[in-house]
Formats: structure tokens, C-alpha cells, sequence
């Protein structure tokens, strides 16, 4: 059946066309608004082959969902779409819903980034494939049913059978999306279009549903096109990739060649900003200066150019189109059909042959954290104070004083641990529905945890999502109250105080939270915010006003910008007010719960550094809680690997990272994609199966075994006992720092 | 130095652009409040309204009570420009003041339902747990309670039941409980954001957040139901009056001269409609104005609607 069907599919491509399942050409769209027309995408150009694929690269609102949505005709009426978008030499844009209901699914289909949303609670897995399916074929309900089983075998589900039967929540997050690939595959479609199809899953999960994809993609040779952020997930899974800035394609290319020798600055930029797992952490980002341009005020020229560190009087004026570069340096024109050429969108492309990040961005790197406002670097030194000053020699002995015993910091050993914690448990109950609201379990968030934070270093906690990293960052600030353990700052414990008396000791432990958008109150304006811990704490408004304005230079804003509102800053200006408001009491902690994952890379670099600046200039600790790596190795001095509630190895970030010893702390890091086409594909890999279980029931004995590669693979039937029946303690087994496995071994993986 | 302006919104550079970046929040509340039409057409008329039932009184000639030099039943002429019940009331006369007592009756129903209410609902949904239980309870009994059976049996029994004041008062007692549940739920949500943990994180007391975070980001939804509430609290009254537990003659309110003239729409009109326009006239405008008062508030909303 499936055979057939793709030769008919490939009679009905008219001729000329070639092999060219989907073609784009010139197509725009522009969205009406209060403000003028929104162009949101812009002669956008490209082919895809049958059986490639290509990755559409871009930061939030660069056009690059638009684009696909606009293809697939998914736009709201009002939006004005231009040029053409031809599937298998059918063109698409323009036709009414019913039209292109013929195409849609059938040819061309769609995976959306949330699994939770694009599919229906209310009908069974097994039933919506087979929607699917009856929707362009006319079999019965069995074969339909059939067809589902089938799909859900060629994207790896275990027990399909059954899972047929189940409802979409009664699968986890990477099961969910698995469905999804499923009914994409369903009709066997010529062209996918995946909108970040992993970005809502867990790194680990999202290795295995980007391998299912792969997979059912080469059994059915459908092409795919993969729109994402992440320049790892592009390295690893295209031929072709496709950079988008500011509504327009700035840079094609086979994916070797935009990634070694980018020939657009933005590019060379993104990819300096990105902290790597395969680089050493002493070297600094080079985050791009500024944000992405409002589309409704977009620059005359290149869009690339207020925030391009070669831009010249030619880029501001003149907008370039997308060309290759030839032998001589010329910049030519080449045909969309050409897939193998490189063409990029900048007048000076051919100055950045084998040009590094560095040697662009250097400036960013190394100079004024002032990165995104653009317009404080000039009022920066002026408004120096005196207190400042003071401050600042303050940090200078410090810095001094930290350079003579450098030598045994390494791991921590030799100096006082200003926050400890010991075997913190927190279980929050389940009650049953009802008016008796009977305790019925427990989800057992944290089992267990030590941690000791030393002076001016940064811990990481690192972990998937619902590992309680989240949980016992709170724990640590007595925001949630423990089951039981304990909490010492200095030698005080907290776990024992009233609200009350913790109050005076907030002052020294602060909190940065994870998205800029929900943690600032949009009803108070920026000075209000940062000074707000300060009222709390009763200060006068004179001296709180002054010290709004030393706190945003501090973080690098604009100090005139103290009367506006959170929604009128970027994400990366966002969370540097979060920042300026943790510091706002001077603490000596600070807790930073994700603080960069819900920022665009670009951004993200320029809050690493300002973080990293201002534990240098103001001796802070952080406990840094993330779920990415490549950050963590990056900013980190020591790491906490959790996987449900327990910490399964720490050490310093050298030890880790050079050699994991627990198979988690392995498949994890290898789990990470690389922005690196040839490592990416070459590397070793430990991979994982299935998903988290459910920390209400978290599996006897060692809690990874239910995933553990070493446990299904390795081990003998006798030795498989000890994991079950006995928990690992978190020991050096002879790696040189602490694990929680009992057969840890030391692996190199970088 | 407000010259520099950076490029962070541009569509938020042009609004700021015309008053310097030195206003107070008043003031950006103020001219975002000036800038909804509807609101400030709204608050004129109000206005309106307001002096000819406080103002007028003085003026008119004839009050609300019968005068015998009141010839009865007569339609609008020069002498009584609305026209004369049978009893022999000047309309117009009766139009003052029935407005006077029904706007007296309605804002403070309105500002104490409103500011109890809040208070209520934002301390229950801000704790949660038990606490929130309790709390809820209490406001079920009074939601279940037939309001207007209550109104009537505790207005009848009570001496100086039937001014306005103690009308207004036994109406806040029991229309608090629906603004009460209305904030509940948003703060319920709004409790859970990052923003509230930010200032638990630096100390702030459960009254702070309560006052400073849950009660602001909640204004859009209390400022409809507090409108609505007006509306609720002049049929309330209006009803009452009609039962007879309401304010009573010799004086006189909106709903009560409704209700006598329920018979005559198409005998008399002139005894009909300018209550019944009155009544509209006033539902309308607040309810404008508290979108104008919305939308003033949040500093989001405003930005993009000129």
C-alpha cells in the first residue's frame, strides 16, 4: 500500500520540476496592525528535495513559524501572503480552505512544538491517527485502525497495541509527540513541516523522538522541513540549513558550510554566543549587541545592521539580497534549485572567510555589559557615586585576596560553606477529590539531598524537568517548607524560623526566576520593581531612589528607563531587572532558578556574562538550577546531577564533564546536541529509553535503573538484584568525586 | 537627558515622547484615561447628571412632594416640563431627586460592596487551605440566602429602614459576597505567579502582597464587577421599593417611580421613560467609564488602543 502510493504521488509532480517536492518563491507575509502593516516574512525563497531536509534556524519572531504556517495555510484571514509556495509543482498559497484540505495532511503535514495542545484529550490515541487516515482515504474503520497500529510501530512505541486504546494525557510528553510524528505520517505525506518539535521536551526525551522521526522519515522518504532555535538539533538532523533574521533568509547553505564558514555576521554571531559543551568554559560569549528589530520599524537597510559589529554606510542604506560568494570574491546570483550553493544576505560577506566569533564580537565579549540597551554605554561613567567607588575597591581586595587562595579552590575543600543543606526531603501530598480531601499519596519532589554552596562559587542543580531542582531551590529559601532536613545559612538554620524571623535573613538570599515575563509585576514600573525589596525592608524612598539607579547601570540598563513598564523591554532586558531586583539588598546568595532557557541565544550570552561579571565584582555564590549542559559547564564551578528527587553525582565541573561516572550524568551529557554537524554525528552516544517516572512512584532501589543503559545492557541477572533491592548512596567509588551508582565507571564522552 | 530614547519599544517611545519620562504613574494614569473617548463622554454626561440631581433641586421650583398647585395628570407643558402625576408630583421635581437617592443608594453599595468584597476574596484566595475554605463558606451562605427576601425582611424590621443610607447598607451586606468570589478567583491564579514569589523571596508580608501585587493585577475584573454591581444595587433598590421596603414616600427613588408609573407606559409616557432613560443613562456611562478606568490602569492595554 505504502508503495503505490508514493509512485502515484510522484506521476501526479508535474514535469520540470524534477524531484522538487516543495518550492517557495518570494513568498511574503504581512499582518495588519493598530501600527501599520507587520511585514512578519519577506521574499522568502527556497526548494526542498524529495527525502532532504532542511532547518530553518531563527530567534523568536524572525518569520520562521509564519513562513511554514503561510505554506500550510494555516494563517488567520487577515493576513496578506504573497508570492508562491508550490508543493509537488502544486501551488498552494491562495487556495480557499477546502482546496488546500486536499493538500494538507495528505502531501504536506505539520508537527507543532506542544504535544499537550495538538491533540484531543477527549478521543483516544488509536482514534485520531485513524482521523487522520480517513480523511484522505476512503477505507473502513478497521483498516484504518490497522494503519494506526502500524504508524505507531514505526515511530517506536512500546506496546502500540495498547496504547492504541489509551487517551492522549495517560501518555508522557515524548510519547505524546511520538503520536503526533504518527498522524504526520499518516498519509504518507511528501513534505513534513516540523515547528520545534522538541522544544517542550526534556533532552534526553528529545533525543529519542528526533531519532523516531528520523526513522519514519527514511521509511516513508517524506523530506522535512525542521524550524528551530537550537543550532545543535539543526547540526545533527539536516542536510541543508536556512538562518532567518528579521523576516528574511540571511543565510542557505549545506549545513557544513553555514556552520564552519558563515558568510553573514549574524550567523558567525549566533554561533559565538552559544556556550558549548565541547569548548572550555574560561572562554567568555561573545553575545550580539542589541535585540532583534521591531518588524513594524524595521531599519532601512540590512535588518542585521544596528546590531552588526562591520556594518558600514552601505548596509544601512542598501538592503542585500541572498548571494553566493564565488572564487574571486564576487557575489553572485545563484538559482533556488541550486541546493549545494551557500548564499548569504550581507554586502561584505566575502571579509568573513574563516573569520571566528571572537574576532567580530570581540567588543561584546570583553567590554561593556551594557549590551542591550545600546544607548547607556555613554552615561555609564558619569553617574558614578560615591558609594560606588567604595564598592568598587571593596570588590578589587576581594578580587585580590580570592587571587591568593585560588590555588585550592578547586573543589570547594578549605573554606566555609555559607549555605548547607542535609538530607532535605520534601513530599507534597495527593488528596482525594471530594469534601474529605483524604491524603492518598505523596509525590516524593525531593528524597534526601545534600548540598553544601561555598563562597563566591557557582553550584549548578542540574536535572530534567520534574527532577526537583525547582523544589529544592525554594527549599533553600524557605519558600516551601521541608518534610524534614535541614537548611543552614552561616550557621543558622532556617528550616527551624518563623517567616518572621527569616525576614531580616532574606536580605542575603535572593531569587532570579526563569521567565522574565511572569516574575516582574506588569502593573509596577521598572523602579518600582527594583525597589521594591528596599521598601520592603524600609528604606527611605530617597535612598531607594538612588539605589534603583546604581542597580541598573549595574545590570547594564538604561537608567531613564526606570519609569516604564516590564512590557515594554526585550526578554534578556527583562531579566536583567530581575537581576537588579535580587540585588537590590545586596545579598550574598543568589539563587538562579534557569534564568537564560527562556531567552534567545543571542540574548542569553549577554546574560551569562553580566552574571559572571557580577559574581567577580560583588563575591556572590549562586546556585545555579538549569536543565542545559552546555550552560552549566559554562558558568559552573561545581555540579549536582538530580534525577527524581536524589543527586546521582557531583564534582567540579572539570570532573564531570571530563568523566561522568553514573550512566544518567552520561546519557545526559551525550543527550545534548552539539552545534557541530561533524562531532554531532560522529560522537558517542549512551542513550536512555523511555521517559521519567512518576516521582509519586519512584521505582525500589536505585531510581534510574528503570531507564539505565547499563541496566538493561550490561549487568547480569545477579547483579541487577543489587539495583533493585538496595538504593545507592552517593560515595566515591574510585572516580575522584561522588556517584550514586553501584557499578560507575568513568567514561569519556568529549 | 530625556532626549536619549533608547530603542527598546519603539511603539512605547512615541506615547512616552509627549510627556518626558519624569511622570508620576498618577499622571500616565491620568492621560490614559483622557485619551478613551468613551470614558470621558461617559464621565461628562455623568457629570451632567450629577448637577441637575444636586444642583437642580435648588433651582426647580417644585419638589418632589404633592402640591396643590400641581394640577394632576397634566402632559409635558412649560409650567412642568416633564408633565404631573395623578396624585399631582412635578415629574421633573421628582426626577431630581428620585436620581439623587438612587445614585446616593448605588455608589455606596458599589464602594463598600466593592472595597469589603476585595478584601475578602483576595485575603481567602492569597492564603488558600483552610483558611480559604472558611472564608468561602461564609460567602456561599450569604450568595444562597435569597438577597432580596433578606433586604426586605431586615429593612421592614429595622427603625429608619427605609432611608437611604440604611438601604445602601443592607444592600453592601449582601452584595459584597459576589465580588468576593470574582476576586478569589483571579487572585487564586495571580498567587501563583513568579512575580508574588519575587516578593515573598524579599520578604514581603502577606498584607503587602495582597495590597501591592494581587489587588492591582486584579483591577480589571473588580472594576467590572463593581460596575456591574451599580447596576445590581439600582434594580435592587428598585425592587425593594416596590415591595414596599424601600425607600418610601413622601420621598422617592428611580425604581419606585418606575414601578407606580408600570401601568400608565402607554397612557402616560411623560411618567414612564424619563426614569427609565435616567436609569439607563447611568447604567451606561459607569459601565464606560469603568472600561475607560480598565484600561487606564493596566499599562499594557492602553499602549496599543490610541
Amino acid at each position: 500500500m505504502t508503495t503505490t502510493e508514493h509512485m502515484s504521488n510522484e506521476e501526479t509532480s508535474s514535469p520540470g520540476t524534477g524531484d522538487v517536492v516543495l518550492e517557495v518563491r518570494d513568498l511574503s507575509v504581512t499582518f495588519p496592525s493598530d501600527d501599520g502593516p507587520l511585514p512578519a516574512v519577506r521574499e522568502v525563497s527556497y526548494v526542498l528535495r524529495r527525502g532532504e531536509a532542511l532547518g530553518i534556524v531563527g530567534e523568536s519572531g524572525s518569520g520562521k513559524s509564519v513562513t511554514s504556517m503561510a505554506i500550510m495555510g494555516l494563517l488567520p484571514k487577515n493576513a496578506r501572503v504573497e508570492g508562491s509556495a508550490k508543493v509537488l509543482g502544486q501551488e498552494v498559497v491562495g487556495l480557499d480552505d477546502a482546496e488546500i484540505s486536499k493538500v494538507r495532511g495528505n502531501r504536506i503535514a505539520m508537527i507543532f512544538q506542544d504535544p499537550l495542545t495538538s491533540l484531543n484529550p477527549v478521543y483516544t490515541v488509536g482514534y485520531q491517527i485513524a482521523e487522520a487516515v480517513l480523511a484522505h482515504h476512503k477505507v473502513g474503520k478497521k483498516a484504518a485502525m490497522a494503519r494506526a497500529l502500524e504508524l505507531l510501530e514505526l515511530v517506536d512505541i512500546p506496546n502500540p497495541a495498547q496504547r492504541l486504546k489509551q487517551y492522549p494525557h495517560e501518555l508522557s510528553g515524548g510519547m505524546r509527540q511520538r503520536v503526533v510524528i504518527a498522524i504526520a505520517m499518516a498519509n504518507e505525506p511528501d513534505v513534513i513541516i516540523a515547528d520545534e518539535p522538541t522544544t517542550a521536551l526534556d533532552v534526553t526525551v528529545q533525543a529519542q523522538v528526533l531519532e523516531a522521526l528520523e526513522s519514519a522519515r527514511k521509511e516513508t522518504g517524506a523530506a522535512l522541513v525542521l524550524i528551530t532555535h537550537d543550532l545543535g538539533v539543526v547540526a545533527g538532523h539536516v542536510d541543508r540549513v536556512g538562518v532567518m533574521y528579521g523576516g528574511r533568509l540571511v543565510e542557505t547553505g549545506p549545513v557544513e558550510e553555514v556552520f564552519y564558514r558563515p558568510r553573514m555576521p549574524y550567523a558567525l554571531g549566533l554561533l559565538g554566543s552559544l556556550p558549548r559543551l565541547d569548548e572550555d568554559r574560561n572562554e567568555r560569549l561573545t553575545p550580539i549587541l542589541g535585540t532583534p528589530p521591531s518588524l513594524l520599524t524595521l531599519p532601512g537597510g540590512c535588518a542585521f545592521a544596528p546590531r552588526c559589529p562591520m556594518a558600514r554606510d552601505l548596509c544601512h542604506e542598501q538592503e542585500p539580497s541572498l548571494l553566493a560568494t564565488a572564487e574571486n570574491g564576487e557575489r553572485v546570483r545563484v538559482p533556488v534549485e541550486d541546493t549545494g550553493a551557500h548564499t548569504a544576505a550581507c554586502h561584505f560577506s566575502e571579509e568573513l572567510e574563516g573569520a571566528q566569533p571572537t574576532d567580530l564580537f570581540r567588543g561584546t565579549a570583553v567590554g561593556a555589559e551594557t549590551t542591550d540597551t545600546g544607548g547607556t554605554a555613554d552615561t555609564g561613567g558619569t553617574a558614578e557615586s560615591v558609594a560606588e567607588s567604595e564598592e568598587r575597591a571593596e570588590q578589587a581586595e576581594r578580587a585580590l585576596a580570592r587571587a591568593d587562595g585560588s590555588g585550592d579552590t578547586a573543589d570547594g575543600s578549605g573554606r566555609e560553606a555559607i549555605l548547607t543543606v542535609r538530607d532535605l526531603v520534601k513530599h507534597f501530598p495527593i488528596r482525594s477529590k471530594g469534601l474529605l480531601k483524604r491524603r492518598i499519596g505523596e509525590v516524593q519532589a525531593v528524597s534526601g539531598i545534600s548540598l553544601d554552596l561555598y563562597e563566591h562559587e557557582t553550584l549548578a542543580l542540574v536535572g530534567e524537568s520534574g527532577c526537583g531542582k525547582s523544589t529544592t531551590a525554594r527549599l533553600m529559601l524557605q519558600l516551601i517548607r521541608q518534610t524534614s532536613g535541614e537548611v543552614e545559612y552561616r550557621g543558622q538554620p532556617l528550616h527551624s524560623m518563623s517567616q518572621r524571623q527569616l525576614r531580616p535573613l532574606r536580605r542575603d538570599l535572593q531569587l532570579v526566576f526563569q521567565d522574565p515575563f511572569a516574575s516582574l509585576d506588569p502593573r509596577m514600573t521598572v523602579s518600582d520593581i527594583v525597589a521594591e525589596p528596599l521598601r520592603i525592608h524600609g528604606r527611605r524612598n530617597g535612598e531607594a531612589k538612588k539605589r534603583v539607579r546604581e542597580l541598573l547601570e549595574l545590570v547594564g540598563l538604561n537608567v531613564e528607563h526606570g519609569s516604564r513598564y516590564p512590557h515594554e523591554f526585550s526578554g534578556g532586558q527583562r531579566q536583567r531587572i530581575g537581576v537588579a531586583r535580587a540585588l537590590a539588598l545586596n545579598p550574598k546568595v543568589l539563587i538562579l532558578d534557569e534564568p537564560v532557557s527562556a531567552l534567545d541565544v543571542s540574548i542569553q550570552a549577554g546574560v551569562i556574562n553580566l552574571l559572571e561579571d557580577l559574581q567577580d565584582d560583588l563575591g556572590l555564590s549562586y546556585l545555579f538550577v538549569s536543565h542545559d549542559l552546555s550552560v552549566v559547564k559554562h558558568i559552573a564551578d561545581r555540579v549536582a546531577v538530580m534525577y527524581l528527587g536524589k543527586i546521582v553525582e557531583t564534582g567540579t565541573t572539570e570532573e564531570l564533564f571530563r568523566a561522568p561516572a553514573h550512566p544518567y550524568t552520561q546519557a545526559l551529557i551525550s543527550a545534548i546536541p552539539l552545534p557541530d554537524p561533524v562531532k554531532e554525528r560522529t560522537r558517542e552516544r549512551i542513550v536512555v529509553t523511555g521517559d521519567v517516572p512518576s516521582p509519586a512512584d519512584p521505582p525500589s532501589g536505585c531510581r534510574f535503573r528503570t531507564r539505565c543503559p547499563k541496566f538493561a545492557d550490561e549487568l547480569s541477572e545477579s547483579e541487577r538484584v543489587k539495583c533493585v533491592e538496595e538504593p545507592p548512596e552517593l560515595v566515591d567509588r574510585g572516580t575522584g568525586h561522588p556517584d550514586a551508582c553501584h557499578y560507575s565507571r568513568a567514561v569519556e564522552l568529549i | 537627558m530625556s532626549e536619549k530614547k533608547a530603542p527598546v519599544a519603539p511603539r512605547s517611545a512615541d506615547a512616552e515622547s509627549v510627556g518626558g519620562a519624569e511622570r508620576t504613574q498618577f499622571q500616565m494614569i491620568v492621560s490614559r484615561f483622557l485619551r478613551h473617548r468613551a470614558a470621558m463622554i461617559s464621565l461628562a454626561v455623568l457629570v451632567v447628571i450629577v448637577l441637575f440631581t444636586f444642583v437642580g433641586p435648588l433651582l426647580w421650583r417644585w419638589d418632589h412632594t404633592v402640591h396643590l398647585e400641581v394640577p394632576p395628570s397634566v402632559p409635558p407643558n412649560p409650567d412642568h416640563p416633564l408633565g404631573t402625576t395623578t396624585a399631582g408630583h412635578d415629574v421633573l421635581g421628582q426626577l431630581m431627586r428620585g436620581t439623587q437617592q438612587t445614585l446616593k443608594v448605588a455608589f455606596t453599595v458599589s464602594v463598600l460592596g466593592t472595597v469589603i468584597g476585595s478584601l475578602w476574596g483576595a485575603t481567602a484566595g492569597y492564603y488558600g487551605g483552610r483558611v480559604d475554605g472558611l472564608m468561602m463558606r461564609v460567602v456561599d451562605v450569604f450568595l444562597i440566602v435569597p438577597l432580596l427576601v433578606m433586604v426586605a425582611a431586615i429593612a421592614g424590621n429595622v427603625r429608619g429602614g427605609t432611608t437611604w443610607y440604611a438601604v445602601a447598607l443592607i444592600i453592601s451586606f449582601f452584595a459584597w459576597a459576589q465580588i468576593a468570589r470574582v476576586v478569589r478567583g483571579v487572585v487564586l491564579s495571580l498567587r501563583e505567579q513568579e512575580y508574588v514569589e519575587a516578593a515573598r523571596a524579599s520578604g514581603a508580608s502577606p498584607g503587602w502582597i495582597i495590597v501591592r501585587h494581587l489587588l492591582p493585577n486584579a483591577a480589571g475584573p473588580i472594576i467590572v464587577a463593581a460596575t456591574l454591581l451599580i447596576a445590581v444595587a439600582i434594580l435592587l433598590e428598585a425592587g425593594m421599593s416596590f415591595l414596599q421596603f424601600g425607600i418610601q414616600p413622601p420621598d422617592i427613588s428611580l425604581g419606585q417611580m418606575i414601578s407606580d408609573a408600570r401601568t400608565a407606559v402607554s397612557t402616560r409616557p411623560w411618567l414612564f421613560y424619563p426614569p427609565g432613560l435616567m436609569l439607563l443613562a447611568i447604567c451606561l456611562t459607569i459601565n464606560f467609564i469603568g472600561d475607560g478606568l480598565r484600561d487606564a490602569l493596566d499599562p499594557r492595554q492602553s499602549m496599543v488602543r490610541r
